[in-house]
């Protein structure tokens, strides 16, 4: 069976989505990354190092977040993480003290010396986070890291995840497929279906030129759709939403006076990236 | 936040430049913390129940047949002789212990936790075997190192004392041999399941089920089947090496001439189950 196929990709530091349906080769390049598999043809190098020769100066570097259950629930999780530290070749203090420090980056300082056995979903998501930072790699691999969580959870894990990327100064790939997740953190995008890749860019440079003002109001829509156009403004419908281009500073206001015209409750005005998904769709060729 | 005066709210994230150590350590700490997850320490109460019962019960035994030798010195309890009495009790505790090393991480899925680390994928099984072995020796060999005290303190001369490291020796020697068959015996079938009490079931059915073959083919009329009939069981087998190496306990034992194959047939019983936990933790690696 082939998981991955003519797969051709370089990734820069910063963090950086990997997307595709269940089943479309993520987890498989996960292991050739970790040099837990082989691949059967080509080259691999991550941290320019070869995952196939050297496998453990890789994994010495490199923190993983699988995507299953993962943890010892007898343990608490300080005994898990400083355990998990000595495997990667921390001193006995040190393991201690990093895991400590990466178990108070996660939110957890203080539950930590409960059994990991007790902890609700989101905790243990966390704890998987934990002990991939702490042997403080160079590049983070995580698989579905928000796989399980309620919608506030997700929205703290991937604020966790944008953070280690920007500040910890830590290389990240996210796997997932929601898009719409990694999307709202990643600098740029490897998209694959079947093993093939079918777009790796840098977000920004898909999105600049496309973002788009998400105007909600509770009624009225189509009065404001009608003034917006008006006004000379291409609007789009999505649902209750209107999209309108944001061209300039001066589109909000222009939205905002005429909503104020129009006398109508006004429910949200953000600024919203073009949806990645649409970029992938325009190539018809995805399924994600 | 660094502008701000003089409060440090989070000092954020440190990079770590200390020492990062190689195999040897790593290997030595899976060891060192599988051996006292097998005694339960760093564990739950509960999980200490066991083991600790189990080792009160070979230390008591050890310490009565320590007085039973000094008082009747030709009773025929010797270092070798304690160690096959309690080789049924190293059974459960082996049926009890290997799952808590072994199939409590493939449950929980800890493996690839483990295997994308710098830890090699050989390494986990071999730190595994050797830290199930040592306890099973401990259990075997500590009561043995009492019993032997307490008869260096009662002997009348140096030649006794001799004697005793003499026969002390060997009975060391047996209890390895007895680790080694039991552990690896013990932690192939465990690492074949999650589920700690089918793994449990597994190790305990593996040696009673043999035990009848062993009493079957003892009393074929053939005598060269009786000799060899301790060669099928586990247990027996290794019995059959003490035999060979020391004497029957009782003379009633049997052998012929085939203490070397029962020698080599425990030596290839064990690297057979080294070779076969070493392909099954490539599989589980790799999957």
């Amino acid at each position: 069976m082939t998981a991955l196929s003519d797969l051709t990709v370089s990734v820069d530091p910063g963090i950086v989505g990997l997307v595709g349906a269940n089943g479309a080769g993520k987890s498989t390049l996960i292991k050739i990354l970790l040099g837990l598999l082989a691949p059967t043809s080509g080259r691999v190098r991550v941290l320019d190092l070869d995952p196939t020769v050297d496998a453990a100066a890789v994994r010495a570097r490199v923190g993983y977040m699988p995507e299953h259950e993962s943890l010892s629930p007898d343990l608490s999780a300080a005994e898990f993480v400083t355990h998990l530290g000595r495997m990667s070749g921390l001193p006995r203090t040190a393991a201690r003290e990093r895991a400590s420090e990466a178990l108070r980056h996660v939110g957890l300082y203080e539950e930590r010396y409960r059994q990991i056995g007790g902890y609700s979903t989101g905790m243990k998501q966390r704890v998987k986070l934990a002990q991939a930072l702490v042997h403080d790699p160079d590049l983070l691999l995580l698989d579905e890291p928000t796989n399980g969580l309620d919608p506030a959870g997700r929205d703290a894990m991937l604020a966790l995840i944008h953070r280690i990327g920007t500040e910890f100064g830590i290389s990240v790939v996210v796997c997932s497929h929601l898009l719409g997740e990694v999307e709202r953190i990643c600098d740029s995008l490897i998209a694959i279906d079947g093993g093939r890749l079918l777009r790796s860019d840098n977000i920004s440079a898909m999105t600049t030129t496309t973002d788009v003002l998400a105007v909600e109001v509770s009624e009225g829509i189509d009065e404001l759709a009608a003034r917006l156009d008006l006004l000379g403004l291409s609007v789009r419908r999505d649902g209750r939403l209107l999209l309108v281009p944001l061209e300039d500073d001066a589109t909000y206001d222009r939205i905002l006076s005429a909503v104020a015209e129009l006398d109508l409750p006004l429910h949200r005005l953000d600024q919203r990236r073009h949806r990645v998904a649409e970029l992938f769709a325009t190539r018809e060729v995805t399924h994600v | 936040m660094s502008e701000a005066a003089g409060v440090i709210h989070d000092i954020g994230y440190q990079r770590y430049a200390g020492p990062r150590l190689g195999r040897g350590y790593v290997f030595t700490s899976l060891y060192v913390h599988s051996l006292r997850t097998a005694f339960g320490l760093g564990r739950s109460a509960k999980a200490k129940i066991f083991p600790w019962f189990v080792l009160g019960v070979v230390f008591l035994t050890g310490v009565i047949l320590a007085a039973v030798r000094t008082q009747v010195p030709d009773a025929g309890v010797t270092y070798t002789a304690f160690v096959d009495m309690m080789a049924w009790l190293v059974v459960f505790f082996v049926a009890v212990v290997a799952p808590e090393l072994v199939s409590r991480d493939l449950r929980a899925g800890v493996l690839p936790l483990y295997f994308s680390r710098p830890l090699r994928r050989s390494d986990y099984p071999y730190a595994k075997l050797a830290a199930l072995a040592t306890a099973v020796w401990l259990l075997l060999g500590a009561p043995q190192i009492v019993m032997f005290l307490i008869a260096a303190f009662s002997v009348d001369n140096m030649s006794q004392f001799w004697t005793e490291v003499g026969d002390v020796g060997p009975g060391l020697f047996y209890a390895a041999l007895w680790a080694a068959v039991f552990a690896g015996i013990g932690l192939l079938i465990a690492s074949l399941t999650g589920k700690r009490a089918f793994a449990a079931g597994g190790i305990v059915a593996v040696f009673l089920m043999t035990t009848p073959v062993v009493g079957v083919l003892s009393v074929m009329p053939s005598q060269t089947m009786n000799e060899l009939a301790l060669l099928f069981s586990p247990s027996s087998l290794v019995f059959g090496v003490g035999v060979w190496l020391f004497g029957s306990p009782d003379g009633n034992d049997n052998i012929g001439p085939f203490g070397p194959l029962y020698l080599a047939v425990t030596i290839g019983l064990v690297a057979g189950c080294v070779a076969l936990l070493q392909a099954r933790y490539r599989k589980v690696a790799s999957s």
